[in-house]
Parts: structure tokens; C-alpha cells; sequence
């Protein structure tokens, strides 16, 4: 009885000291995870994460504070993306669609102040002083930044339109609550 | 019209699954009549209060997590588990029985894992296999058949009797009834050190056995009916044939095997093919779908894997029967199986590359033209 | 000739019975067109025509534009009354560029090219073809040049003409073997000439048997010699035997490789009809603005074999077949395996259209799905080899990596598995989903590394002229400290000057 406790006991620690040793000598150096993070963001620093611009953001979630659903621009893609990177578990519900949301000028209200066009961080808005201005949709992460610059409130954020080449089937309904 | 967004096919086969349910269910009738008819009141009782409680505690669960009741008790599935749960148990088993193995059945084997479709076990082996190591008294109390209204046979009363109150209450006068079955007797004589030809010293009486008239549960007495049954399964489409034919055909090569090395101490082909659960394991039970692998070739090793755990379990085991615990292995197993076998993706390897296209040669075509001008 | 087999596949009821022995009828032609820019794979043809041109039929009204494109042509006399956006047949009856044309009274008739087709070189058929906006009209609706461009680059040997027509319900291509193989058969061999290859097969269903025969004793007769080189053979009847893979497998034994194409076998597949609108091309001199439509159902009264012009709206078809006021249960364009659900009939035929299917409440099962008991039915029956219940698990768990891993990009949505689902799950849509979703992660992933260069270069600019700004500024600052001293020494000199003058005057007045 007394043998087999203090045996027991021996066993735990040798093997507890040597996960100990393992945990320190061959520990996976990951320095370089923060840019590789950074790499897969946006890179737009639009801060609808919280943080004060992308590369903020990749130090956080680097260090687990904060959630790999963060971004919207990235959207789900991205979420995916980057549980796979950290791996973690990943729960997609909590990421809304609305990253496919891009802005669009509402052509009345535009009167070409080119605010717009200066803070755009991707160059997504064409125009000219005085003329109307256009956002190139295939540039527009929908980063909502120009929504507030905008002094006539003349840009507002909308789906793209559906065409033949984006749309696509939606998921089936009446069968999930059976499935699970 | 419809308004809802509908992918095709918009052309359905007419197979659903309540229908392939009831075909099972159609197929067993003949031998649950022929086994009630055997065994008489105390089986019809607890026959009925086994299907009863497993409708009841499907409803429950099905409740309790908010799925439409209606549609999951009518696809069939809770009474046919039942119906096999009723089939493997003693016939003459106590009411508490069938409740308890409806419960261990629906419950624990089937809507813990999410309901339908989701568990990984048999749900009526997991009954079973429950009830026989807690309940191994109760479970291995076997009758004799005394067919339904002949004189020795129990009446309404006395049937309700031995199903509701023990056999006590009806002054114990049916203990002698009682017996062992076939794989039983066989295995406690070998256990004494006999040999086949001191335990059957008339040989098997294959024709009984087929028929039904010996010691056993429902499912295990009238093999021939079953096979019937289960044949019909397969000529109809209901069933494939890989799981039934690859695991008979294991447990009668290995049987035929070593009755070839020693016939003294290995029974043959037929004792093990016409005895037991055999048939009903075969036909209705390794064929589970949910339970069962989902490759032809994935059926082959599992009915082979279910074949040679059975002949394992009955040969060197502790158990006279292993059909449960060999199904529930290999149920176990499935998933693996199902994991390793896969059919090879059209126009990729097994590796799931892309096959290759031979070089034609591109220049003939060119040089005979070349020839011609 | 030796013929061979696909794995799975499934035996629907045809329901062939209502308009396999009915001939092809021309429908009146409809007084409104509505003729959509884009009815093929690839780029949408660019409208050449503005509202109020007249136009005359088989002039064309969109050009192609890039490499997979196809002419789009007026199938009839009439005036161009608008360009405008008007829903497509599609299931969300998505709005494309339309040209819409009030039909003349009288129409003009075809003038026959006046060169012989069979003098033309493989370069100029392709190109003849081209022009007369031809597409696969089995319903893929790949424009036929280009898959004819690929396979002369492939230098391909066996032409296959896909004659199968498994799916239920359509009898069109039926109809046009026994009614016009003439005609199919010219049209074989101008592809096979376009080609330069060595024989074409016509892979026919053995539940065609009039077809068949019909095809036979023309490519036998002496007086075809010029078809010398086309044969005829028949395949047993199994759904998705007209599913090209499947079909180049039965007639050559061989796969497809994952990723590759028909060409690189050496054989390339095309439709029966497609077979047909080249012959009507470079003979008649009419290019593709009509097809022959199967109008069938139970909710059809007069099911029918029609040839429709392009741009006729599904409502007229099922008018002229006697369905009154949408008295249906559900509306399909193709065949029911396959083919598109549609959401009303104010759409318009397009070259892909084989069918319009009317289906009545018998024939629609509406059950709910149920749990999936792991039938497997679905495994036995996939041509792919694919394992639908696993794919479908990991879609509706929003997990398309694994189940493009189960192999979901070789899923061809032939939809025999959800055929034979016991528990009527909508497997195709599962497939439908996931392969969209695959399509647009990638499609994102590519935007998010475009806009994230364009913001860094934005940044990187943004930055140049801040350092710029910055340099002007402190440039400007030393000029203007410069500018500054020099003032301050320019006043000092001017100071001093002025002071020498005083002095100088003061002087000058001393010396006065």
C-alpha cells in the first residue's frame, strides 16, 4: 500500500518533470506568427475590430485576445482562415454575411467634396472636385469609413447586385432542424 | 405553386424511410407469428409492452428535444428496435424486462446520441447486451415452446400472470417448462469436459431447430422463417445482400473448419447457421443501416468481422452466444472501416490525385497529312 | 463495337410515353421576343442594336466579346423596342441585358450561304460556327466553337454525339433523330471535317429504338457514302448516361481525369441538336435563334415537341399546350433530374432550354426530410464515386473544407442520389451550396489581397506625399529662412546704403 502510494507518487513527478523539460527544450518558436497574421488581414486598418488598425489586430489575436471572428471585411473566409492558423475551434454563426456589404454614392446627395476619395484606404472611390463620385466595387472591402466623412451622408453601404456570376444557391432550410 | 427556392432532382423515388421500416417489419411477421404462437400469452405480452414502452419513451424524447413527435414516431424506427429488442429477449421474460430494455434501447442507445440516425450502436443489442450482464438470471431463464391454446400451454390469465407477477403467482406450476437452449446446453456440457456426441447423442435435430421448436427467444427459434423474411429483404432492394452473405458465410467456413478438425469438439455448419440469433443477426440486426458501414466493400469486412467475433464468442467465449457483443464490436468499428473504405472518386486515384492521361501520339495524325500534301 | 459501363447510376420512370410519337410542331411564331445578351457560359455578348432599330432575323444583336463568348442573333423581323433588364430563366429569375422585339407581320425567308460547306477549311467552319453563336444545346450551353477550337488543338480523333437524352419527361432530341437525321447527320459531319478527325459516334439510349433505327439505316445506305465515317450505337438506358464523363466512359472505357478535359482523351463530346443547328448554320444559312422544345408534365393537357424561336416566353408555350392561368404545382426548365426550377413563366426560352416541365401535385413529392439513416443508397448509386450522406454532414456544419476533401469539386449534380434518398434530403442543394460558398471564399480571398495591395500602396503613397509635403514645407521654410536673412541682410546693405546716401548727401550738401 505504502510502496505503491510512494511509487505512484515518484511516477508522477519524474513524468511531470520531464513535460516540464519538454515544454521549455522543445518549445515551437512562432515570432513570426504576428506577421503572418498580419499578412492574411485586410490590411485596410479600418478599426471595425476595435483596434487601432490591422497590425493591432494580429498581435491580439496572436496573443488570444481576441476573437478570430474580429473582422468583417475578412469575413468568413477569413475567420476560417485564421482558426486554422491558430487552431481553434470556430464558431461561424457569429460571423455575420455583411461582409459582402460595399458602399455605393447615392447620386443625389454627392457633391464631390472628394473627402471621400482622400480617406478611402484602397483607392475604392473614383471622382473629381465638384463631379460625382462612383465606388469601384471589386476595391471596396466595406470598411464603413467613408459613411462618416461623407458631410451630405451621400454614401450608404448595400449588397452588390446579383447577376448571374455571384449568385448562389442558399443554404437548405426546412431539413435542419431534423439533421441538426 | 410552390414559391420556395427548390433544387432538383424535382423527380423522387418513392422509397422513404417509414416504407423501407415497415418492409422490415413485414418481413419479421411470419416468424414473431410463429414465435408468439409458440410461446404463447406471456411472449404476446411481452411483445406488446415492449413496442408500447418504446413508443412512449420516443415520444419523450423526441419532446424533450423539440422535434416534430409526430413524424419520428411514424417513420417506424422506435417499433421495429423494439420489435427486435422483443425478439432476442426471453419470451416468458418478466413485464420489467421489456420496459427496462425499451428505456436502455431508445434512450440510452438511440436518442442520447441525437435521435435517429445519429447512433453509433444497435440500439436493441445495446438493450440487450445491458439487460443479460445486469439482469443474467432473468435473461437466460428459457421455455420451452407450448404452443398457443394446447393443454399445457398458460392461459390469458396465467400468461398475464407470469408476465406481471413472476411465475410464483400461477404456483410455479410452468417451472418445468423451463430449459436450456441449444447453444446454452451445449456450452455448460463442455464446460464439464463432454464431448458433442455425449451432449447430442441423437445428432442434431436439424428440422426443429429450423422450425423453431426448442428453447430460445423469438428471433432465435424459427431460423427458416427469418431466412425467409430476410431473403425477401434482399430480392426487394430493402437490404443489400454483402453484410448477410459474407457474415453466414464466415461462421460456416470457420465452423466447417474445425468440425473438419475435430468433430468431437466443434459442432458443425448447421448447428451454428440454424442455432441461436443467427439468422436474425444476419438479416436484421449487422444490416442496420445506421449502424453499419456504407460501402459494399465496407459491408464485406464488417459481416466478416461480425462473422468470426460470433464464432469466437460461441467457441472459446463465456457467453453461449455472442451475436450482441460481435454485432456491437463491430459497430464500434464502423466508423473506422468507413474512414479506410471509399470508393475511388471518378477520374481520381485512391490517393484522390488526379489520374493520369497516357501521351497520345499527337504527331501521327499530323505526319500523314503531312503526307498527303 | 465494344462498349462499356459507369459506376452507379439510376433507373427514374421516363415518362417519355406522352410526346415520344408526337412530331415536332413549329410554334406561331409570338408577336413579343425577349432575347436575353447572355444565354451561354462565359462573357455576355454586348448589344449591337439600339431601341427603335428595325431588324431583320439572323441579324445579330449581341456580339461575343473575349475568348468564351457567343453571338446572340434576332430570330426574327421586327423592331427593337428596348434593351432593357428582364428576368432570366433561373431560379431566382435574375434580371440580364434583353433585347426585346415586336415581331413583323411578314418575315423574311433564309438565303443559303452561297458557298458549299463542305469546301470550307476546319478554320473557317470553326469560325462559321462561331458566328452563329452555336452553344451546347444538351443545357451546359458552352459555346461549340471554342470546344471545337480545343479539340482541333487536341487533335482529337472520335467526335461522340451525345444522342442519350436519359433524363424523364424529354423527348426533343428523339424527335429530331427520327425526324431530321438527315439533316443531324451533315451537321455531324461538317463538326467531323471542322475536326479533321477520324470517325463520329452517335451514342443513342436503348429505349429509343426508332432513333436508333432511323440512324442506322441512314449511316449504312450506299447512297450516304459521305457518312461513312459516323456510327451508330446504343447504349443501355441508365440515368446519367447523357452526362458526358459517364458517356465518354461508356463509348471509350476511359475516365476523365479529375481536372482535365474530354480533349485530352482525344475525344470531344457534342448534342445531337447541336449537331443540328450547325447544319441549319452553314446550309440553311440560319444560325441559332430557334430549338426544339419538349413541353411535358402531368399539368400539361397537350404536351407537345415544338420549335421556338429564341426570346418566346415559357407562358406562350404553355398556353399554346392548353395549361391555363399557372395551373401547376411546379415549373421546370430541362429536364426534372437536372433542370431549373422557375418561380413563374414570364421567362424567356434560350438556347439551353430542352424542356419546359409542367409538373401537377402528384408528381411533386413535397415530403420533409428526415433524419438520414445512413441507407447508403446514395453511396451506391453516385457516378462519381462520392460519398453524398458524409459531404452533406460536413456542409450543413459549414465545414466545405472537409467535404471539397470528400471530393465535392467532382460532384457533377446529377442528383441521383438525392433520387434515391429515402429520407428526402436535398442533396444537391447541399452540393449546390458548398461548391457556391468554395467559389466565393476563393473569390473573396483574391479581393482581399487586392484591396490589401492597394492598401498598402495607398499607404505607401499616402505616405510620399506626407514626406513630400514635409520637404516642401521644410524647404519652403528654409527658403523663407533664407529669403528671410537675405531680407534682413538686403535691409541691413539698404540700411547702410541709405545711410552712405545720407551721408552722402549730407556730404554732398557739406560739399554744396
Amino acid at each position: 500500500m505504502f510502496a505503491a502510494i510512494i511509487t505512484l507518487a515518484f511516477l508522477g513527478l519524474g513524468l511531470g518533470y520531464l513535460l516540464g523539460v519538454a515544454a521549455i527544450h522543445l518549445k515551437v518558436e512562432e515570432p513570426a506568427i504576428v506577421q503572418e497574421i498580419e499578412a492574411m488581414l485586410p490590411g485596410t486598418n479600418c478599426g471595425q475590430c476595435g483596434f487601432a488598425g490591422c497590425p493591432i489586430g494580429a498581435k491580439e489575436l496572436a496573443a488570444g485576445t481576441a476573437p478570430v471572428t474580429l473582422c468583417p471585411p475578412g469575413g468568413k473566409a477569413l475567420a476560417e482562415a485564421l482558426a486554422i492558423k491558430l487552431g481553434v475551434e470556430l464558431d461561424l454563426s457569429a460571423v455575420a454575411d455583411d461582409n459582402r456589404l460595399v458602399a455605393q454614392v447615392i447620386q443625389t446627395q454627392c457633391i464631390g467634396c472628394t473627402r471621400c476619395i482622400k480617406l478611402c484606404p484602397t483607392d475604392a472611390i473614383v471622382g473629381a472636385p465638384k463631379q460625382l463620385h462612383n465606388v469601384v466595387i471589386d476595391a471596396c472591402t466595406g470598411c464603413n469609413k467613408c459613411i462618416d466623412i461623407c458631410p451630405t451622408m451621400g454614401i450608404k453601404m448595400c449588397r452588390p447586385r446579383q447577376t448571374l456570376a455571384n449568385w448562389q444557391w442558399p443554404k437548405p432550410q426546412a431539413e435542419q432542424e431534423v439533421n441538426g | 405553386m410552390a414559391n420556395t427556392l427548390i433544387s432538383g432532382p424535382h423527380t423522387l423515388a418513392s422509397t422513404t424511410v417509414s416504407r423501407t421500416m415497415l418492409w422490415v417489419m413485414l418481413a419479421l411477421t411470419p416468424a414473431t407469428l410463429w414465435g408468439l404462437y409458440l410461446f404463447g400469452w406471456p411472449a404476446i405480452n411481452l411483445f406488446l409492452i415492449t413496442a408500447v414502452a418504446a413508443l412512449l419513451f420516443e415520444a419523450g424524447c423526441l419532446r424533450l428535444a423539440g422535434k416534430r413527435v409526430k413524424a419520428g414516431l411514424f417513420d417506424g424506427s422506435a417499433l421495429l428496435t423494439a420489435w427486435l429488442l422483443a425478439m432476442s429477449l426471453p419470451p416468458w421474460a418478466p413485464w420489467w424486462i421489456g420496459v427496462l430494455g425499451s428505456f436502455l434501447a431508445i434512450v440510452i442507445g438511440k436518442q442520447v446520441f441525437g435521435g435517429l440516425g445519429h447512433n453509433l450502436f444497435n440500439p436493441a443489442m445495446v438493450a440487450r447486451v445491458a439487460l443479460l450482464v445486469s439482469f443474467p438470471l432473468q435473461m437466460t431463464l428459457w421455455t420451452q415452446p407450448v404452443a398457443l391454446f394446447s393443454a399445457e400451454a398458460p392461459g390469458f390469465i396465467d400468461g398475464l400472470a407470469i408476465s406481471f407477477a413472476g411465475d410464483a403467482l400461477a404456483g410455479g406450476a410452468f417451472d418445468a417448462l423451463s430449459g436450456a437452449t441449444l447453444l446454452g446446453e451445449v456450452k455448460t456440457g463442455f464446460s464439464v469436459g463432454s464431448t458433442l456426441p455425449e451432449l447430442l447423442p441423437a445428432g442434431l435435430d436439424h428440422w426443429s431447430m429450423a422450425t423453431g421448436y426448442g428453447a430460445g427467444s423469438l428471433g432465435e427459434t424459427s431460423a427458416l422463417l427469418i431466412l425467409a423474411g430476410g431473403l425477401l429483404l434482399v430480392v426487394f432492394g430493402v437490404i443489400s445482400w454483402t453484410i448477410p452473405v459474407s457474415l453466414l458465410a464466415t461462421v460456416g467456413l470457420l465452423a466447417l473448419l474445425f468440425n473438419g478438425l475435430n468433430p468431437d469438439r466443434y459442432p458443425g455448419v448447421g448447428y451454428h447457421l440454424f442455432s441461436g440469433g443467427m439468422m436474425l443477426a444476419a438479416f436484421f440486426i449487422a444490416t442496420d443501416m445506421v449502424t453499419s458501414p456504407n460501402t459494399p466493400a465496407g459491408q464485406l469486412v464488417f459481416g466478416v468481422g461480425c462473422g468470426v467475433l460470433i464464432y469466437l464468442i460461441r467457441t472459446w467465449g463465456g457467453y453461449p452466444e455472442g451475436v450482441a457483443f460481435a454485432v456491437l464490436l463491430m459497430n464500434a468499428l464502423t466508423p473506422l472501416i468507413d474512414h479506410w473504405i471509399r470508393p475511388r472518386i471518378f477520374g481520381r486515384d485512391r490517393a484522390f490525385k488526379p489520374l493520369v492521361v497516357a501521351p497520345r501520339a499527337l504527331g501521327k495524325h499530323q505526319t500523314s497529312k503531312g503526307e498527303q500534301a | 463495337m465494344k462498349l462499356f459501363s459507369f459506376r452507379g447510376g439510376i433507373h427514374p420512370s421516363a415518362r417519355k410515353e406522352r410526346t415520344q410519337d408526337l412530331p415536332i410542331i413549329r410554334l406561331p411564331m409570338p408577336k413579343r421576343l425577349y432575347v436575353p445578351l447572355q444565354q451561354h457560359i462565359g462573357e455576355p455578348a454586348v448589344a449591337r442594336v439600339v431601341a427603335g432599330e428595325q431588324v431583320v432575323r439572323g441579324q445579330i444583336l449581341g456580339g461575343s466579346v473575349g475568348r468564351i463568348s457567343a453571338p446572340v442573333h434576332a430570330p426574327a423581323d421586327g423592331k427593337v423596342i428596348g434593351i432593357i433588364d428582364f428576368s432570366s430563366p433561373h431560379p431566382a429569375a435574375l434580371p440580364v441585358t434583353t433585347a426585346v422585339i415586336e415581331v413583323s407581320a411578314s418575315q423574311s425567308p433564309w438565303i443559303a450561304p452561297l458557298e458549299d460547306p463542305f469546301s470550307l477549311s476546319g478554320d473557317e467552319l470553326a469560325q462559321r460556327i462561331q458566328q452563329a453563336g452555336i452553344v451546347g444545346m444538351g443545357g451546359a450551353t458552352f459555346p461549340s466553337a471554342v470546344k471545337l477550337d480545343m479539340a482541333r488543338q487536341h487533335q482529337v480523333l472520335t467526335l461522340i454525339i451525345n444522342g442519350g437524352e436519359c433524363e424523364p419527361y424529354l423527348t426533343c432530341d428523339d424527335r429530331l433523330m427520327r425526324e431530321r437525321a438527315e439533316q443531324m447527320l451533315l451537321g455531324v459531319e461538317l463538326m467531323l471535317r471542322c475536326l479533321d478527325a477520324k470517325q463520329a459516334i452517335i451514342v443513342v439510349e436503348d429505349n429509343k429504338a426508332a432513333a436508333l433505327a432511323n440512324l442506322r439505316t441512314l449511316c449504312n445506305e450506299a447512297f450516304y457514302s459521305k457518312f461513312e465515317r459516323i456510327k451508330t450505337v446504343s447504349v443501355p438506358t441508365r440515368y446519367p448516361q447523357g452526362s458526358q464523363k459517364q458517356m465518354i466512359q461508356s463509348v471509350t472505357g476511359k475516365e476523365v481525369p479529375a481536372g482535365a478535359h474530354a480533349t485530352d482523351l482525344g475525344v470531344v463530346m457534342h448534342n445531337v441538336a447541336t449537331a443540328y443547328a450547325v447544319y441549319e448554320a452553314l446550309v440553311v444559312g440560319k444560325p441559332l435563334v430557334s430549338r426544339i422544345v419538349t413541353v411535358g408534365g402531368g399539368a400539361v393537357p397537350r404536351p407537345a415537341n415544338l420549335e421556338v424561336p429564341l426570346g418566346t416566353l415559357v407562358e406562350e408555350l404553355l398556353r399554346f399546350c392548353g395549361v391555363e392561368d399557372d395551373n401547376y404545382e411546379r415549373l421546370l426548365v430541362g429536364g426534372p433530374m437536372m433542370g431549373q426550377w422557375l418561380p413563374h413563366a414570364q421567362l424567356p426560352i434560350i438556347k439551353g432550354s430542352s424542356g419546359i416541365i409542367a409538373l401537377n401535385e402528384a408528381e411533386t413529392q413535397m415530403d420533409l426530410p428526415s433524419p438520414c439513416i445512413r441507407c447508403a443508397r446514395c453511396v451506391t448509386v453516385c457516378p462519381a464515386g462520392l460519398l453524398p450522406l458524409e459531404m452533406a454532414k460536413r456542409i450543413r456544419k459549414e465545414d466545405f473544407g472537409a467535404a471539397q476533401a470528400l471530393g465535392l469539386s467532382d460532384c457533377i449534380a446529377c442528383g441521383s442520389c438525392a433520387y434515391v434518398c429515402p429520407s428526402k434530403i436535398p442533396l444537391v442543394q447541399y452540393f449546390h451550396y458548398g461548391k457556391g460558398e468554395l467559389q466565393a471564399r476563393k473569390q473573396q480571398e483574391k479581393k482581399r489581397d487586392r484591396t490589401a495591395e492597394l492598401a498598402s500602396s495607398k499607404a505607401l503613397r499616402v505616405e510620399a506625399i506626407e514626406r513630400q509635403k514635409a520637404e516642401a514645407a521644410a524647404l519652403r521654410k528654409a527658403q523663407m529662412a533664407a529669403k528671410k536673412a537675405a531680407e534682413v541682410a538686403a535691409q541691413e546693405i539698404d540700411l547702410s546704403d541709405s545711410k552712405s546716401e545720407i551721408t552722402l548727401v549730407s556730404s554732398e550738401e557739406s560739399g554744396d
